[in-house]
């Protein structure tokens, strides 16, 4: 058992893969020596070498585009975007490349590639560098889609990811990376398995990504008051384990949702969704999404820290449920 | 070329302008005022000034994550740049855009932008209009060497050559894309050299020499405004910072790092200060002018007040404001 950051995680994750099967590559921005944007890659090059940890020019398009090359030719890549935000540059390899040739091809090429997203806000880097993307990358058949919110599943999740034969769309909040957390085991953990972060018995709320602390947060407030909170966290938000969720509600009867994306159209939408539609019967009162404001991530620490949500809102939407 | 006292006065005007600026925000940024990022221009000031000397207040530029510079240059309102990177409701974006995205409008200056190859395409468009409109506006669009291996780059200049767009790209070669040397991240030597693919005039000028960018500035807006299409102008410069603050820089040789501090542009364009008359009193007045709106600049941003948070949702759309309570 070892105590890691959530960057630390997410580079071990990469880093025993790497040593185990030659074809795992890794290429990104200043990926390389610099050891990347947020320092997750340091020392995998001096590890590995410049043949395998490879610094790209400026060229999304190429990035995600040479991951998909070079998947469906022999490699399992990773792609290291330096923003979630960039994604929006080299989309067209994502959405019209990546995630339909095997389905084009009529199943007969799989692209094992891994694109690592740092996504998020809080920290004052403004509209282009904080957004939430994971409704679009959700969206889109053919792309499966993980968001650790621990260093344990960072590391597992990470693991899977580069295992799986399709594109998978590794999703890690840029806010989180000196984040601590034990990591007991070395396994991967398998794409579509939630995990119950607290038990509870009195409501449900899911969560993601950096929201699985407020969520926690608002638990331990509610405790205090009697009330317990679940809190369950997909992990994987494609595919998504409907399974967890409904035992989860048939214990407890009532939701929350909670995303950091802005709620219009965001994929918690497509949770409560899935929740109305097929566990109906098990609810007492309707499911609550809670997400950021419908606005651009604003540069101001006052304003950034109103438009996301928190612990306060879930305790508010707890409150109203009861 | 003749380049009399006035515009060589002005172009140190701008220069010192953006010296001072940056230093200030370099120790604001420690001091933890400044949240977010921070990419300092320090060591390229005569790319921007030598520039948009040539420039009417109506002609257009786009800006990168690197924008101060240019902003300045361009006549940018020290107080109100200010003030927004410390993210208040006075500043040029109200707070909502910081160092990377301050834009006025009322300057021409149509942003600075966090999407490194953005502005390539922006300032085609800008430049459409100024053809379209046949208004005798010119575009200038900044950005850097790393940039160019973008697409946008090269489906922007293509575009503009056979249009014949009046847009002047400025490609500030500091020799980096944060960690990358230039070769590292490209083969060749001259960026100027990418021109040739799409028919355009490409020039690689010393960017450390104002009056040099100058020259080759005035040729390429003239050529712009008389409809005679696009040029690339290189500016070999060199970034005196890391590539945002609080990045060490580790990877450039102290060696080279040296070597550029001796082709430091301000100690330059005073030398040549002194061989054309100028005395030490001129230059003096300059820079305590300088010192003077810089020190207003700060003391408004320090006593102007945070943004309102409900602010946060105005400003998306023209007409709509947000419902506060969406979630
Ligand atoms: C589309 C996109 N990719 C990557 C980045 C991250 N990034 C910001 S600046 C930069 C380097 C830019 O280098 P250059 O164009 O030479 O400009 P300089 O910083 O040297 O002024 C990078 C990689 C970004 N902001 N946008
Ligand atoms: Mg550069």
């Amino acid at each position: 058992m070892s105590v890691m950051t959530y960057g630390e995680a997410i580079r071990e994750g990469m880093s025993i893969r790497m040593r185990e099967d030659n074809n795992v590559v890794l290429f990104g921005e200043d990926v390389g020596a610099f050891g990347g944007c947020f320092g997750v890659t340091a020392g995998m090059f001096d590890e590995f070498g410049e043949d395998r940890v490879r610094d790209t020019p400026i060229s999304e398009g190429v990035i995600i585009g040479a991951a998909v090359g070079s998947s469906a030719t022999g490699l399992r890549p990773i792609a290291e975007l330096m923003f979630c935000d960039f994604l929006t540059v080299g989309m067209d390899q994502l959405v019209n490349q990546a995630a339909k040739m095997r389905y084009m091809f009529g199943g007969k090429i799989s692209l094992p590639m891994v694109v690592r997203l740092p996504l998020g806000a809080g920290v004052s880097a403004a509209a282009q560098h904080s957004q939430s993307l994971e409704a679009w990358v959700t969206h889109v058949p053919g792309l499966k889609v993980v968001y650790p919110s621990t260093p344990q599943d960072a590391l597992g999740l990470m693991l899977s990811s580069i295992d799986d034969n399709n594109p998978v769309m590794y999703l890690e909040h840029k806010a989180m990376y000196a984040a601590k957390g034990e990591v007991a085991s070395l396994d991967p953990i398998p794409l579509g398995k939630g995990d119950i972060k607290r038990a509870g018995t009195d409501v449900t709320v899911i969560a993601t990504g950096k929201m699985v602390s407020e969520a926690l947060a608002a638990a331990e407030t509610l405790a205090k008051e009697g009330v317990e909170l679940e809190v369950l966290d997909p992990r994987t938000l494609n595919p998504l384990d409907v399974g967890l969720i409904a035992q989860s509600i048939e214990k407890t009867s009532r939701v929350v949702v909670i995303t950091e994306e802005c709620k219009r159209g965001g994929f918690a939408g497509e949770i409560s969704a899935i929740i109305a539609e097929e566990l109906f019967d098990l609810l007492d009162g309707p499911p609550i999404r809670i997400g950021a404001l419908n606005s651009p991530v604003p540069f101001a620490p006052v304003l950034e820290q109103y438009y996301l949500p928190n612990k306060d809102d879930v305790i508010a939407a707890v409150k109203k449920l009861a | 070329m003749k380049i009399d006292k006035e515009q060589i006065q002005d172009m140190y005007l701008r220069m010192r302008k953006i010296r001072e600026f940056e230093s200030k925000a370099q120790s604001l940024f420690a001091e933890g005022k400044i949240p977010g990022f921070v990419h300092l221009y320090l060591g390229e000031e005569a790319a921007a000034a030598g520039v948009c000397a040539c420039l009417d207040d109506e002609d257009f530029i786009t800006s990168t994550h690197r924008g101060h510079g240019h902003i300045i240059a361009k006549g940018g309102d020290l107080k109100y740049m200010m003030a927004e990177l410390y993210g208040r409701e006075t500043g040029y974006c109200k707070g909502k855009g910081g160092s990377m995205h301050i834009a006025d409008r009322e300057r021409g200056i149509l942003g600075a932008n966090g999407i490194v190859g953005a502005g390539h395409n922006i300032a085609v468009g800008a430049g459409l209009t100024c053809s379209y409109l046949n208004n005798g506006k010119v575009v200038v669009c900044f950005f850097g060497d790393a940039s160019t291996n973008q697409g946008t780059f090269h489906e922007s200049l293509n575009l503009a050559s056979i249009w014949k767009l009046p847009v002047v790209f400025v490609c500030e070669n500091n020799y980096y894309g944060i960690s990358m040397s230039q070769g590292r991240h490209m083969s060749i030597k001259d960026i100027a050299d990418r021109a040739s693919a799409y028919g355009i005039p490409g020039i690689a000028v010393d960017g450390n020499d104002v009056l040099a960018v100058y020259e080759a500035a005035s040729e390429a807006v003239a050529r712009a405004r008389k409809g005679h299409g696009p040029t690339l102008i290189e500016c070999k410069t060199y970034r005196q910072r890391g590539h945002f603050e609080g990045d060490p820089g580790t990877y450039k040789p102290a060696k080279e790092q040296e070597e550029w501090l001796k082709k430091d542009p301000l100690p330059r364009l005073v030398n040549i200060m002194k061989e054309t008359g100028f005395t030490d009193d001129e230059i003096a007045a300059i820079d305590n002018s300088v010192a003077a709106e810089l020190a207003a600049a700060i003391t408004f941003a320090e006593e102007s007040p945070s943004p309102k948070v409900e602010s946060t949702v105005e400003d998306v759309y023209s007409d709509i404001v947000e419902e506060v309570r969406v979630r």
